[in-house]
């Protein structure tokens, strides 16, 4: 019976120790492959490996059921050591359906575990995916250690007797998958069972299927010995501390509630649902006892709108979009730089032009966030380059906006933004304050107040909020006049404050730690990247060095003003390679500014780099 | 805590007002600025936003604090200041080609969210800063610089579009008649929640008269309609009246009608129908035109609403503790040296 976890010991099949493995679910979109996988994770997680994540899913919230844009799938890497990426290839692949193993079925390792729901199997599902013959039995899959498990049939009979009817009885069935992995990779059980508890406590019935399902998937494995051999993957040595495990979409959203909490800010939220971003949206409409106010306004204009409005009140205000938002923005993100209000301007980007692809991780808003406005309109650019990394960009993006008055663009993608990592929880007293001081007091002559006039240091001009008495003015997006901020045509006035808002950014360099070279000293050859590549850049370095050879590597999360000591570094090297998820955009403004020479290795295929990739393409120039 | 005693000169800035000799404009802002005198509320607590077009140059010459932001989206931005600072008297001045053209979006979604902020949208039907193109509220076959042929575009009738929008507080005023709009105003002001006012406002250089019909001295006695909550609306010297028919306002012979049968302005009516059946007695001021409040409704405000929750979050959870947000999501802890432990 499937009513306990069967107590014997699931290492009574012989167990393989690895030092890390990668893991895909994929199913239909319906199947709950992201749950499968987010509870492996988590309880991965709490077991003590160290982990990422790499979440698919398709841009429709439900594509015809069994057919190829319909699959959804959820992959982690867990290792015992400190991994980068959620891994190139898995090494187990769960296909709930024929659609999955065909869209899934060439990424996996060669003698890798597959793990297949034989139930959906039928007819009419091997048709939709595209298959004339049955794969499970014409031979293709032999190459793989296969485990085909009944899982409809056997969630059927796990959960009959758990008050569940109808189409709801199938719906465990994810939990059958993740028991049955639960097994095979020796995670601990109760986190999965404590969460079903907690997140359906509304609905016992619903609790009670899926821990029967999880339970009967785990069973399933001890008493069948489904393998030949389990694998066990020994916890991480991470740096002492308290870990969560987290994305960047709320490690973004965290980030700006500390930040408001630093600045003694209240915190407002402008924008407009749009993928991958609406998670921060999300997450903030949820802490509204931290002073939180959010607006989901009519369109992406007003979502900045109104937060350049609660600039100008007073708040530390953001706005927060996808590349197609952006576009949308971006007079008014002129209006912000023009008026010299501090504005935070997320851009979780995805892949485009237009609506591209949504759901999909890509680099290819460089370029927009430096040049997309009219006018001339440079504007610090800072990117989050892991999903924890966020939280902290999220602070330096709200220093930089309060302390420079300046819009300030904060950069994410999708990779970073529904990607997860084990996060070591920050001591929150030791977050740097953020200064801010509101003007109060007439700093002109006879008690006037003018709101132009700027601070010595940062070229900062006065943010005096409406209710303060006596510094009554009016901003607006006609050129002013230095210092008076009157309304000015002058021409040599106009020249003066175009290179007075443009020296302001770029004294910013001053202001932000110097670039870190990570690797050998001695390397001839520099990788250098930005965002999301992170990870892949680091682990590819590794997998340079353990074939022998020399690297270095260096990530910019400061794109604009870039940090003081780039172009020194730069001409310390012989080569240089970025890789990015873009055509080349990083590597023409290098070109651009540094006039030297880089090589670019870039994708625009949807997803990130595999390690792989960039690792071969290292050795092919250190040759 | 006393109150300022202000004169309209303290709500003048020391800025060149640069709209043409004899706009309504000039009128508009003199109105505006005895009007905030009069209130003897703090200076610094006013805020002006407007877009772009000749109108929206106001809050430079209002002394008070003002943007002057980009077209259209004066209500978005609007929308931001009174949401967050409630303790602010938060003014919106548009014109008919930014608040129905570009902006028509934020404006009927500001009305409707009912965010506190009053609207005045100066309608003079025509682009005046572009230099002389139709606008949404001019009327068919209008004949300018880019309708050489007549205009085909079908106007607005900004009042019917407000009331549609929900709005809870929708005036008309125009511009000549100061008295007028500062009773409109200080209405609008007492009101809690988003006002619209439209106000007819005279561009002599590209659209001269084209509020003859109620500004003139013949013609307004005839055409004018003043709208009093309480009271059977009748115009023309009492010699003509507002009945109700068929779900329509029709005009007769005050004469005519039992004067039992003459409706009496009621501008808060929680249902918008009549109000709106009245806005419909003219598009564009071509006749019998209605001035005043058509509705006056009380309801929640978006501001203070948002408001609202946040404190209910506060008074349930606490104030928002950092440490523990971080640590929500479940956490484990890596001894020192190493090893682990879930918890």
């Amino acid at each position: 019976m499937a009513d306990e976890i069967a107590t014997a010991d699931p290492s009574s099949t012989p167990t393989e120790v690895l030092d890390k493995v990668v893991v895909r679910f994929a199913g239909d979109s319906g199947d709950g492959m992201q749950v499968a996988g987010s509870r492996f994770t988590d309880a991965s997680a709490l077991f003590g490996n160290d982990l990422a994540t790499l979440p698919s899913f398709p841009a429709e919230i439900r594509a015809p059921a069994g057919t190829l844009p319909g699959v959804s799938s959820f992959q982690v890497q867990i290792a015992d050591f400190d991994i980068l990426t959620a891994g190139d290839a898995p090494d187990c692949l769960v296909a709930m359906n024929p659609a999955a193993l065909m869209k899934n079925l060439e990424d996996l390792r060669q003698g890798g575990t597959l793990v297949i729901n034989s139930d959906a199997f039928d007819e009419r599902n091997l048709t939709k995916a595209g298959y004339v013959e049955n794969p499970l039995e014409d031979g293709s899959l032999d190459g793989y250690r296969t485990i085909k498990v009944p899982m409809d049939t056997l969630t059927k009979e796990a959960v009959k007797d758990t008050g569940v009817s109808g189409r709801s009885v199938l719906r465990s069935k994810n939990f059958f998958a993740l028991g049955l992995l639960a097994w095979l990779f020796h995670r601990p059980t109760q986190p999965t069972i404590e969460w079903a508890e907690k997140k359906f406590a509304k609905s016992p019935e619903v609790v009670a299927a899926n821990v029967a399902a999880f339970k009967a998937g785990y069973n399933f494995g001890i008493t069948t010995e489904a393998t030949k051999i389990t694998f066990e993957i020994k916890p991480a040595v991470l740096r002492p501390g308290t870990y969560t495990n987290i994305n960047g979409n709320t490690a973004l959203a965290w980030g700006l509630i500390a930040a408001s909490k630093l600045s003694g800010l209240p915190l407002f939220y402008g924008t407009y649902p749009i993928t991958p971003a609406s998670d921060i949206l999300h997450e903030l409409s949820r802490h509204k006892n931290f002073g939180v106010r959010t607006f989901q306004a009519e369109d992406e204009i007003a979502g900045v709108g109104t937060a350049i409005g609660a600039a100008f009140a007073g708040n530390l205000a953001v706005t927060g979009s996808s590349g197609p938002g952006i576009a949308l923005k971006s007079e008014a993100i002129s209006l912000a730089f023009m008026t010299e209000l501090p504005l935070i301007v997320i851009n979780v980007q995805r892949g485009g032009p237009s609506t591209g692809l949504p759901t999909k991780p890509e680099q290819s808003d460089l370029l927009f966030s430096l040049y997309g406005r009219h006018g001339e309109s440079p504007l610090p650019v800072i990117a989050a380059s892991t999903p924890s990394d966020a939280f902290e960009m999220a602070i330096e993006a709200a220093r930089i906006a309060l302390t420079y008055m300046t819009p300030v663009i904060l950069l994410s993608d999708n990779y970073v933004a529904n990607g997860s990592e084990p996060w070591l929880l920050p001591d929150v007293n030791s977050l740097k304050p953020i200064e801010v001081s509101f003007a109060e007091h007439p700093n002109g002559p006879d008690g006037s107040f003018l709101p132009y006039m700027r601070n010595v240091d940062t070229f900062a001009r006065p943010w005096a909020i409406p209710g303060t008495p006596g510094l009554e003015h009016r901003i607006g997006g006609l050129e002013k006049e230095a210092i008076s901020g009157n309304v000015s045509y002058e021409p040599n006035n106009h020249q003066l404050m175009t290179d007075t808002r443009a020296w302001k950014v770029a004294n910013i360099a001053n202001d932000i730690p110097q670039l870190e070279v990570n690797g050998d000293e001695d390397a001839k050859i520099l990788v250098l990247g930005w965002g999301s590549t992170f990870g892949t850049i680091r682990a590819a370095a590794r997998r340079v060095r353990i074939a022998g050879e020399k690297v270095a590597t260096a990530h910019l999360r400061y794109l604009n003003p870039m940090p003081n000591n780039l172009g020194e570094i730069l001409r310390s090297y012989d080569k240089i390679l970025i890789p990015e998820l873009n055509t080349g955009q990083l590597l023409k403004v290098i070109r651009a500014e540094f006039l030297i020479d880089v090589t670019g290795i870039n994708k625009v295929a949807g997803e990130p780099f595999k390690v792989s990739e960039v690792t071969e393409k290292i050795l092919e120039m250190i040759k | 805590m006393t109150t300022p005693a202000y004169t309209r000169s303290d709500f003048q800035t020391d800025q060149e007002v640069r709209w043409c000799p004899g706009c309504g404009d000039y009128t508009i802002l003199a109105s505006m600025q005895q009007f905030l005198a009069g209130l003897g509320r703090p200076r610094e607590e006013f805020v002006f936003i407007s877009g772009i077009g000749c109108s929206s140059r106001f809050p430079y010459y209002v002394n008070t604090y003002g943007m002057h932001s980009i077209h259209g989206r004066a209500p978005a931005i609007a929308s931001g200041v009174a949401t967050t600072r409630p303790d602010l008297s938060v003014w919106v001045i548009t014109g008919d080609g930014d608040a129905l053209s570009i902006g028509g979006n934020h404006l009927i979604h500001t009305l409707r969210r009912n965010v506190n902020l009053k609207i005045l949208l100066f309608n003079n039907q025509i682009y005046g800063l572009t230099k002389g193109q139709y606008s949404p509220t001019s009327e068919v076959g209008k004949a300018t610089k880019s309708s050489p042929f007549g205009s085909i575009d079908y106007p607005f009738n900004p009042v019917s579009l407000a009331l549609g929008a929900e709005a809870s507080f929708v005036a008309r005023t125009v511009d000549m008649d100061r008295s007028h709009t500062q009773s409109i105003l200080q209405a609008a002001y007492e009101h809690e929640g988003s006002a619209l006012i439209e106000i007819y406002q005279n561009c002599n250089v590209f659209n001269d008269k084209a509020f003859i019909q109620i500004t003139g001295k013949e013609e307004r006695v005839h055409n004018r309609i003043d709208l009093e909550h309480g009271k059977p609306i009748v115009f023309d010297g009492g010699a003509k009246a507002i009945v109700m028919r068929n779900g329509e306002a029709k005009i007769v012979d005050s004469n005519s009608v039992d004067p039992s049968a003459i409706l009496v302005h009621d501008e808060t009516r929680p249902d918008p129908s009549i109000a709106f059946a009245l806005s419909r007695l003219s598009h564009g001021p071509y006749g019998p035109t209605p001035l005043g409040i058509f509705r006056n409704v009380k309801r929640p405000t978006y501001d203070a609403e948002v408001n609202v929750q946040v404190a209910a979050a506060r008074e349930k959870l606490g104030e928002g503790d950092l440490a523990k947000l971080i640590a929500s999501r479940g956490t484990w802890t890596v001894a020192e040296p190493s090893g682990n432990g879930a918890s």
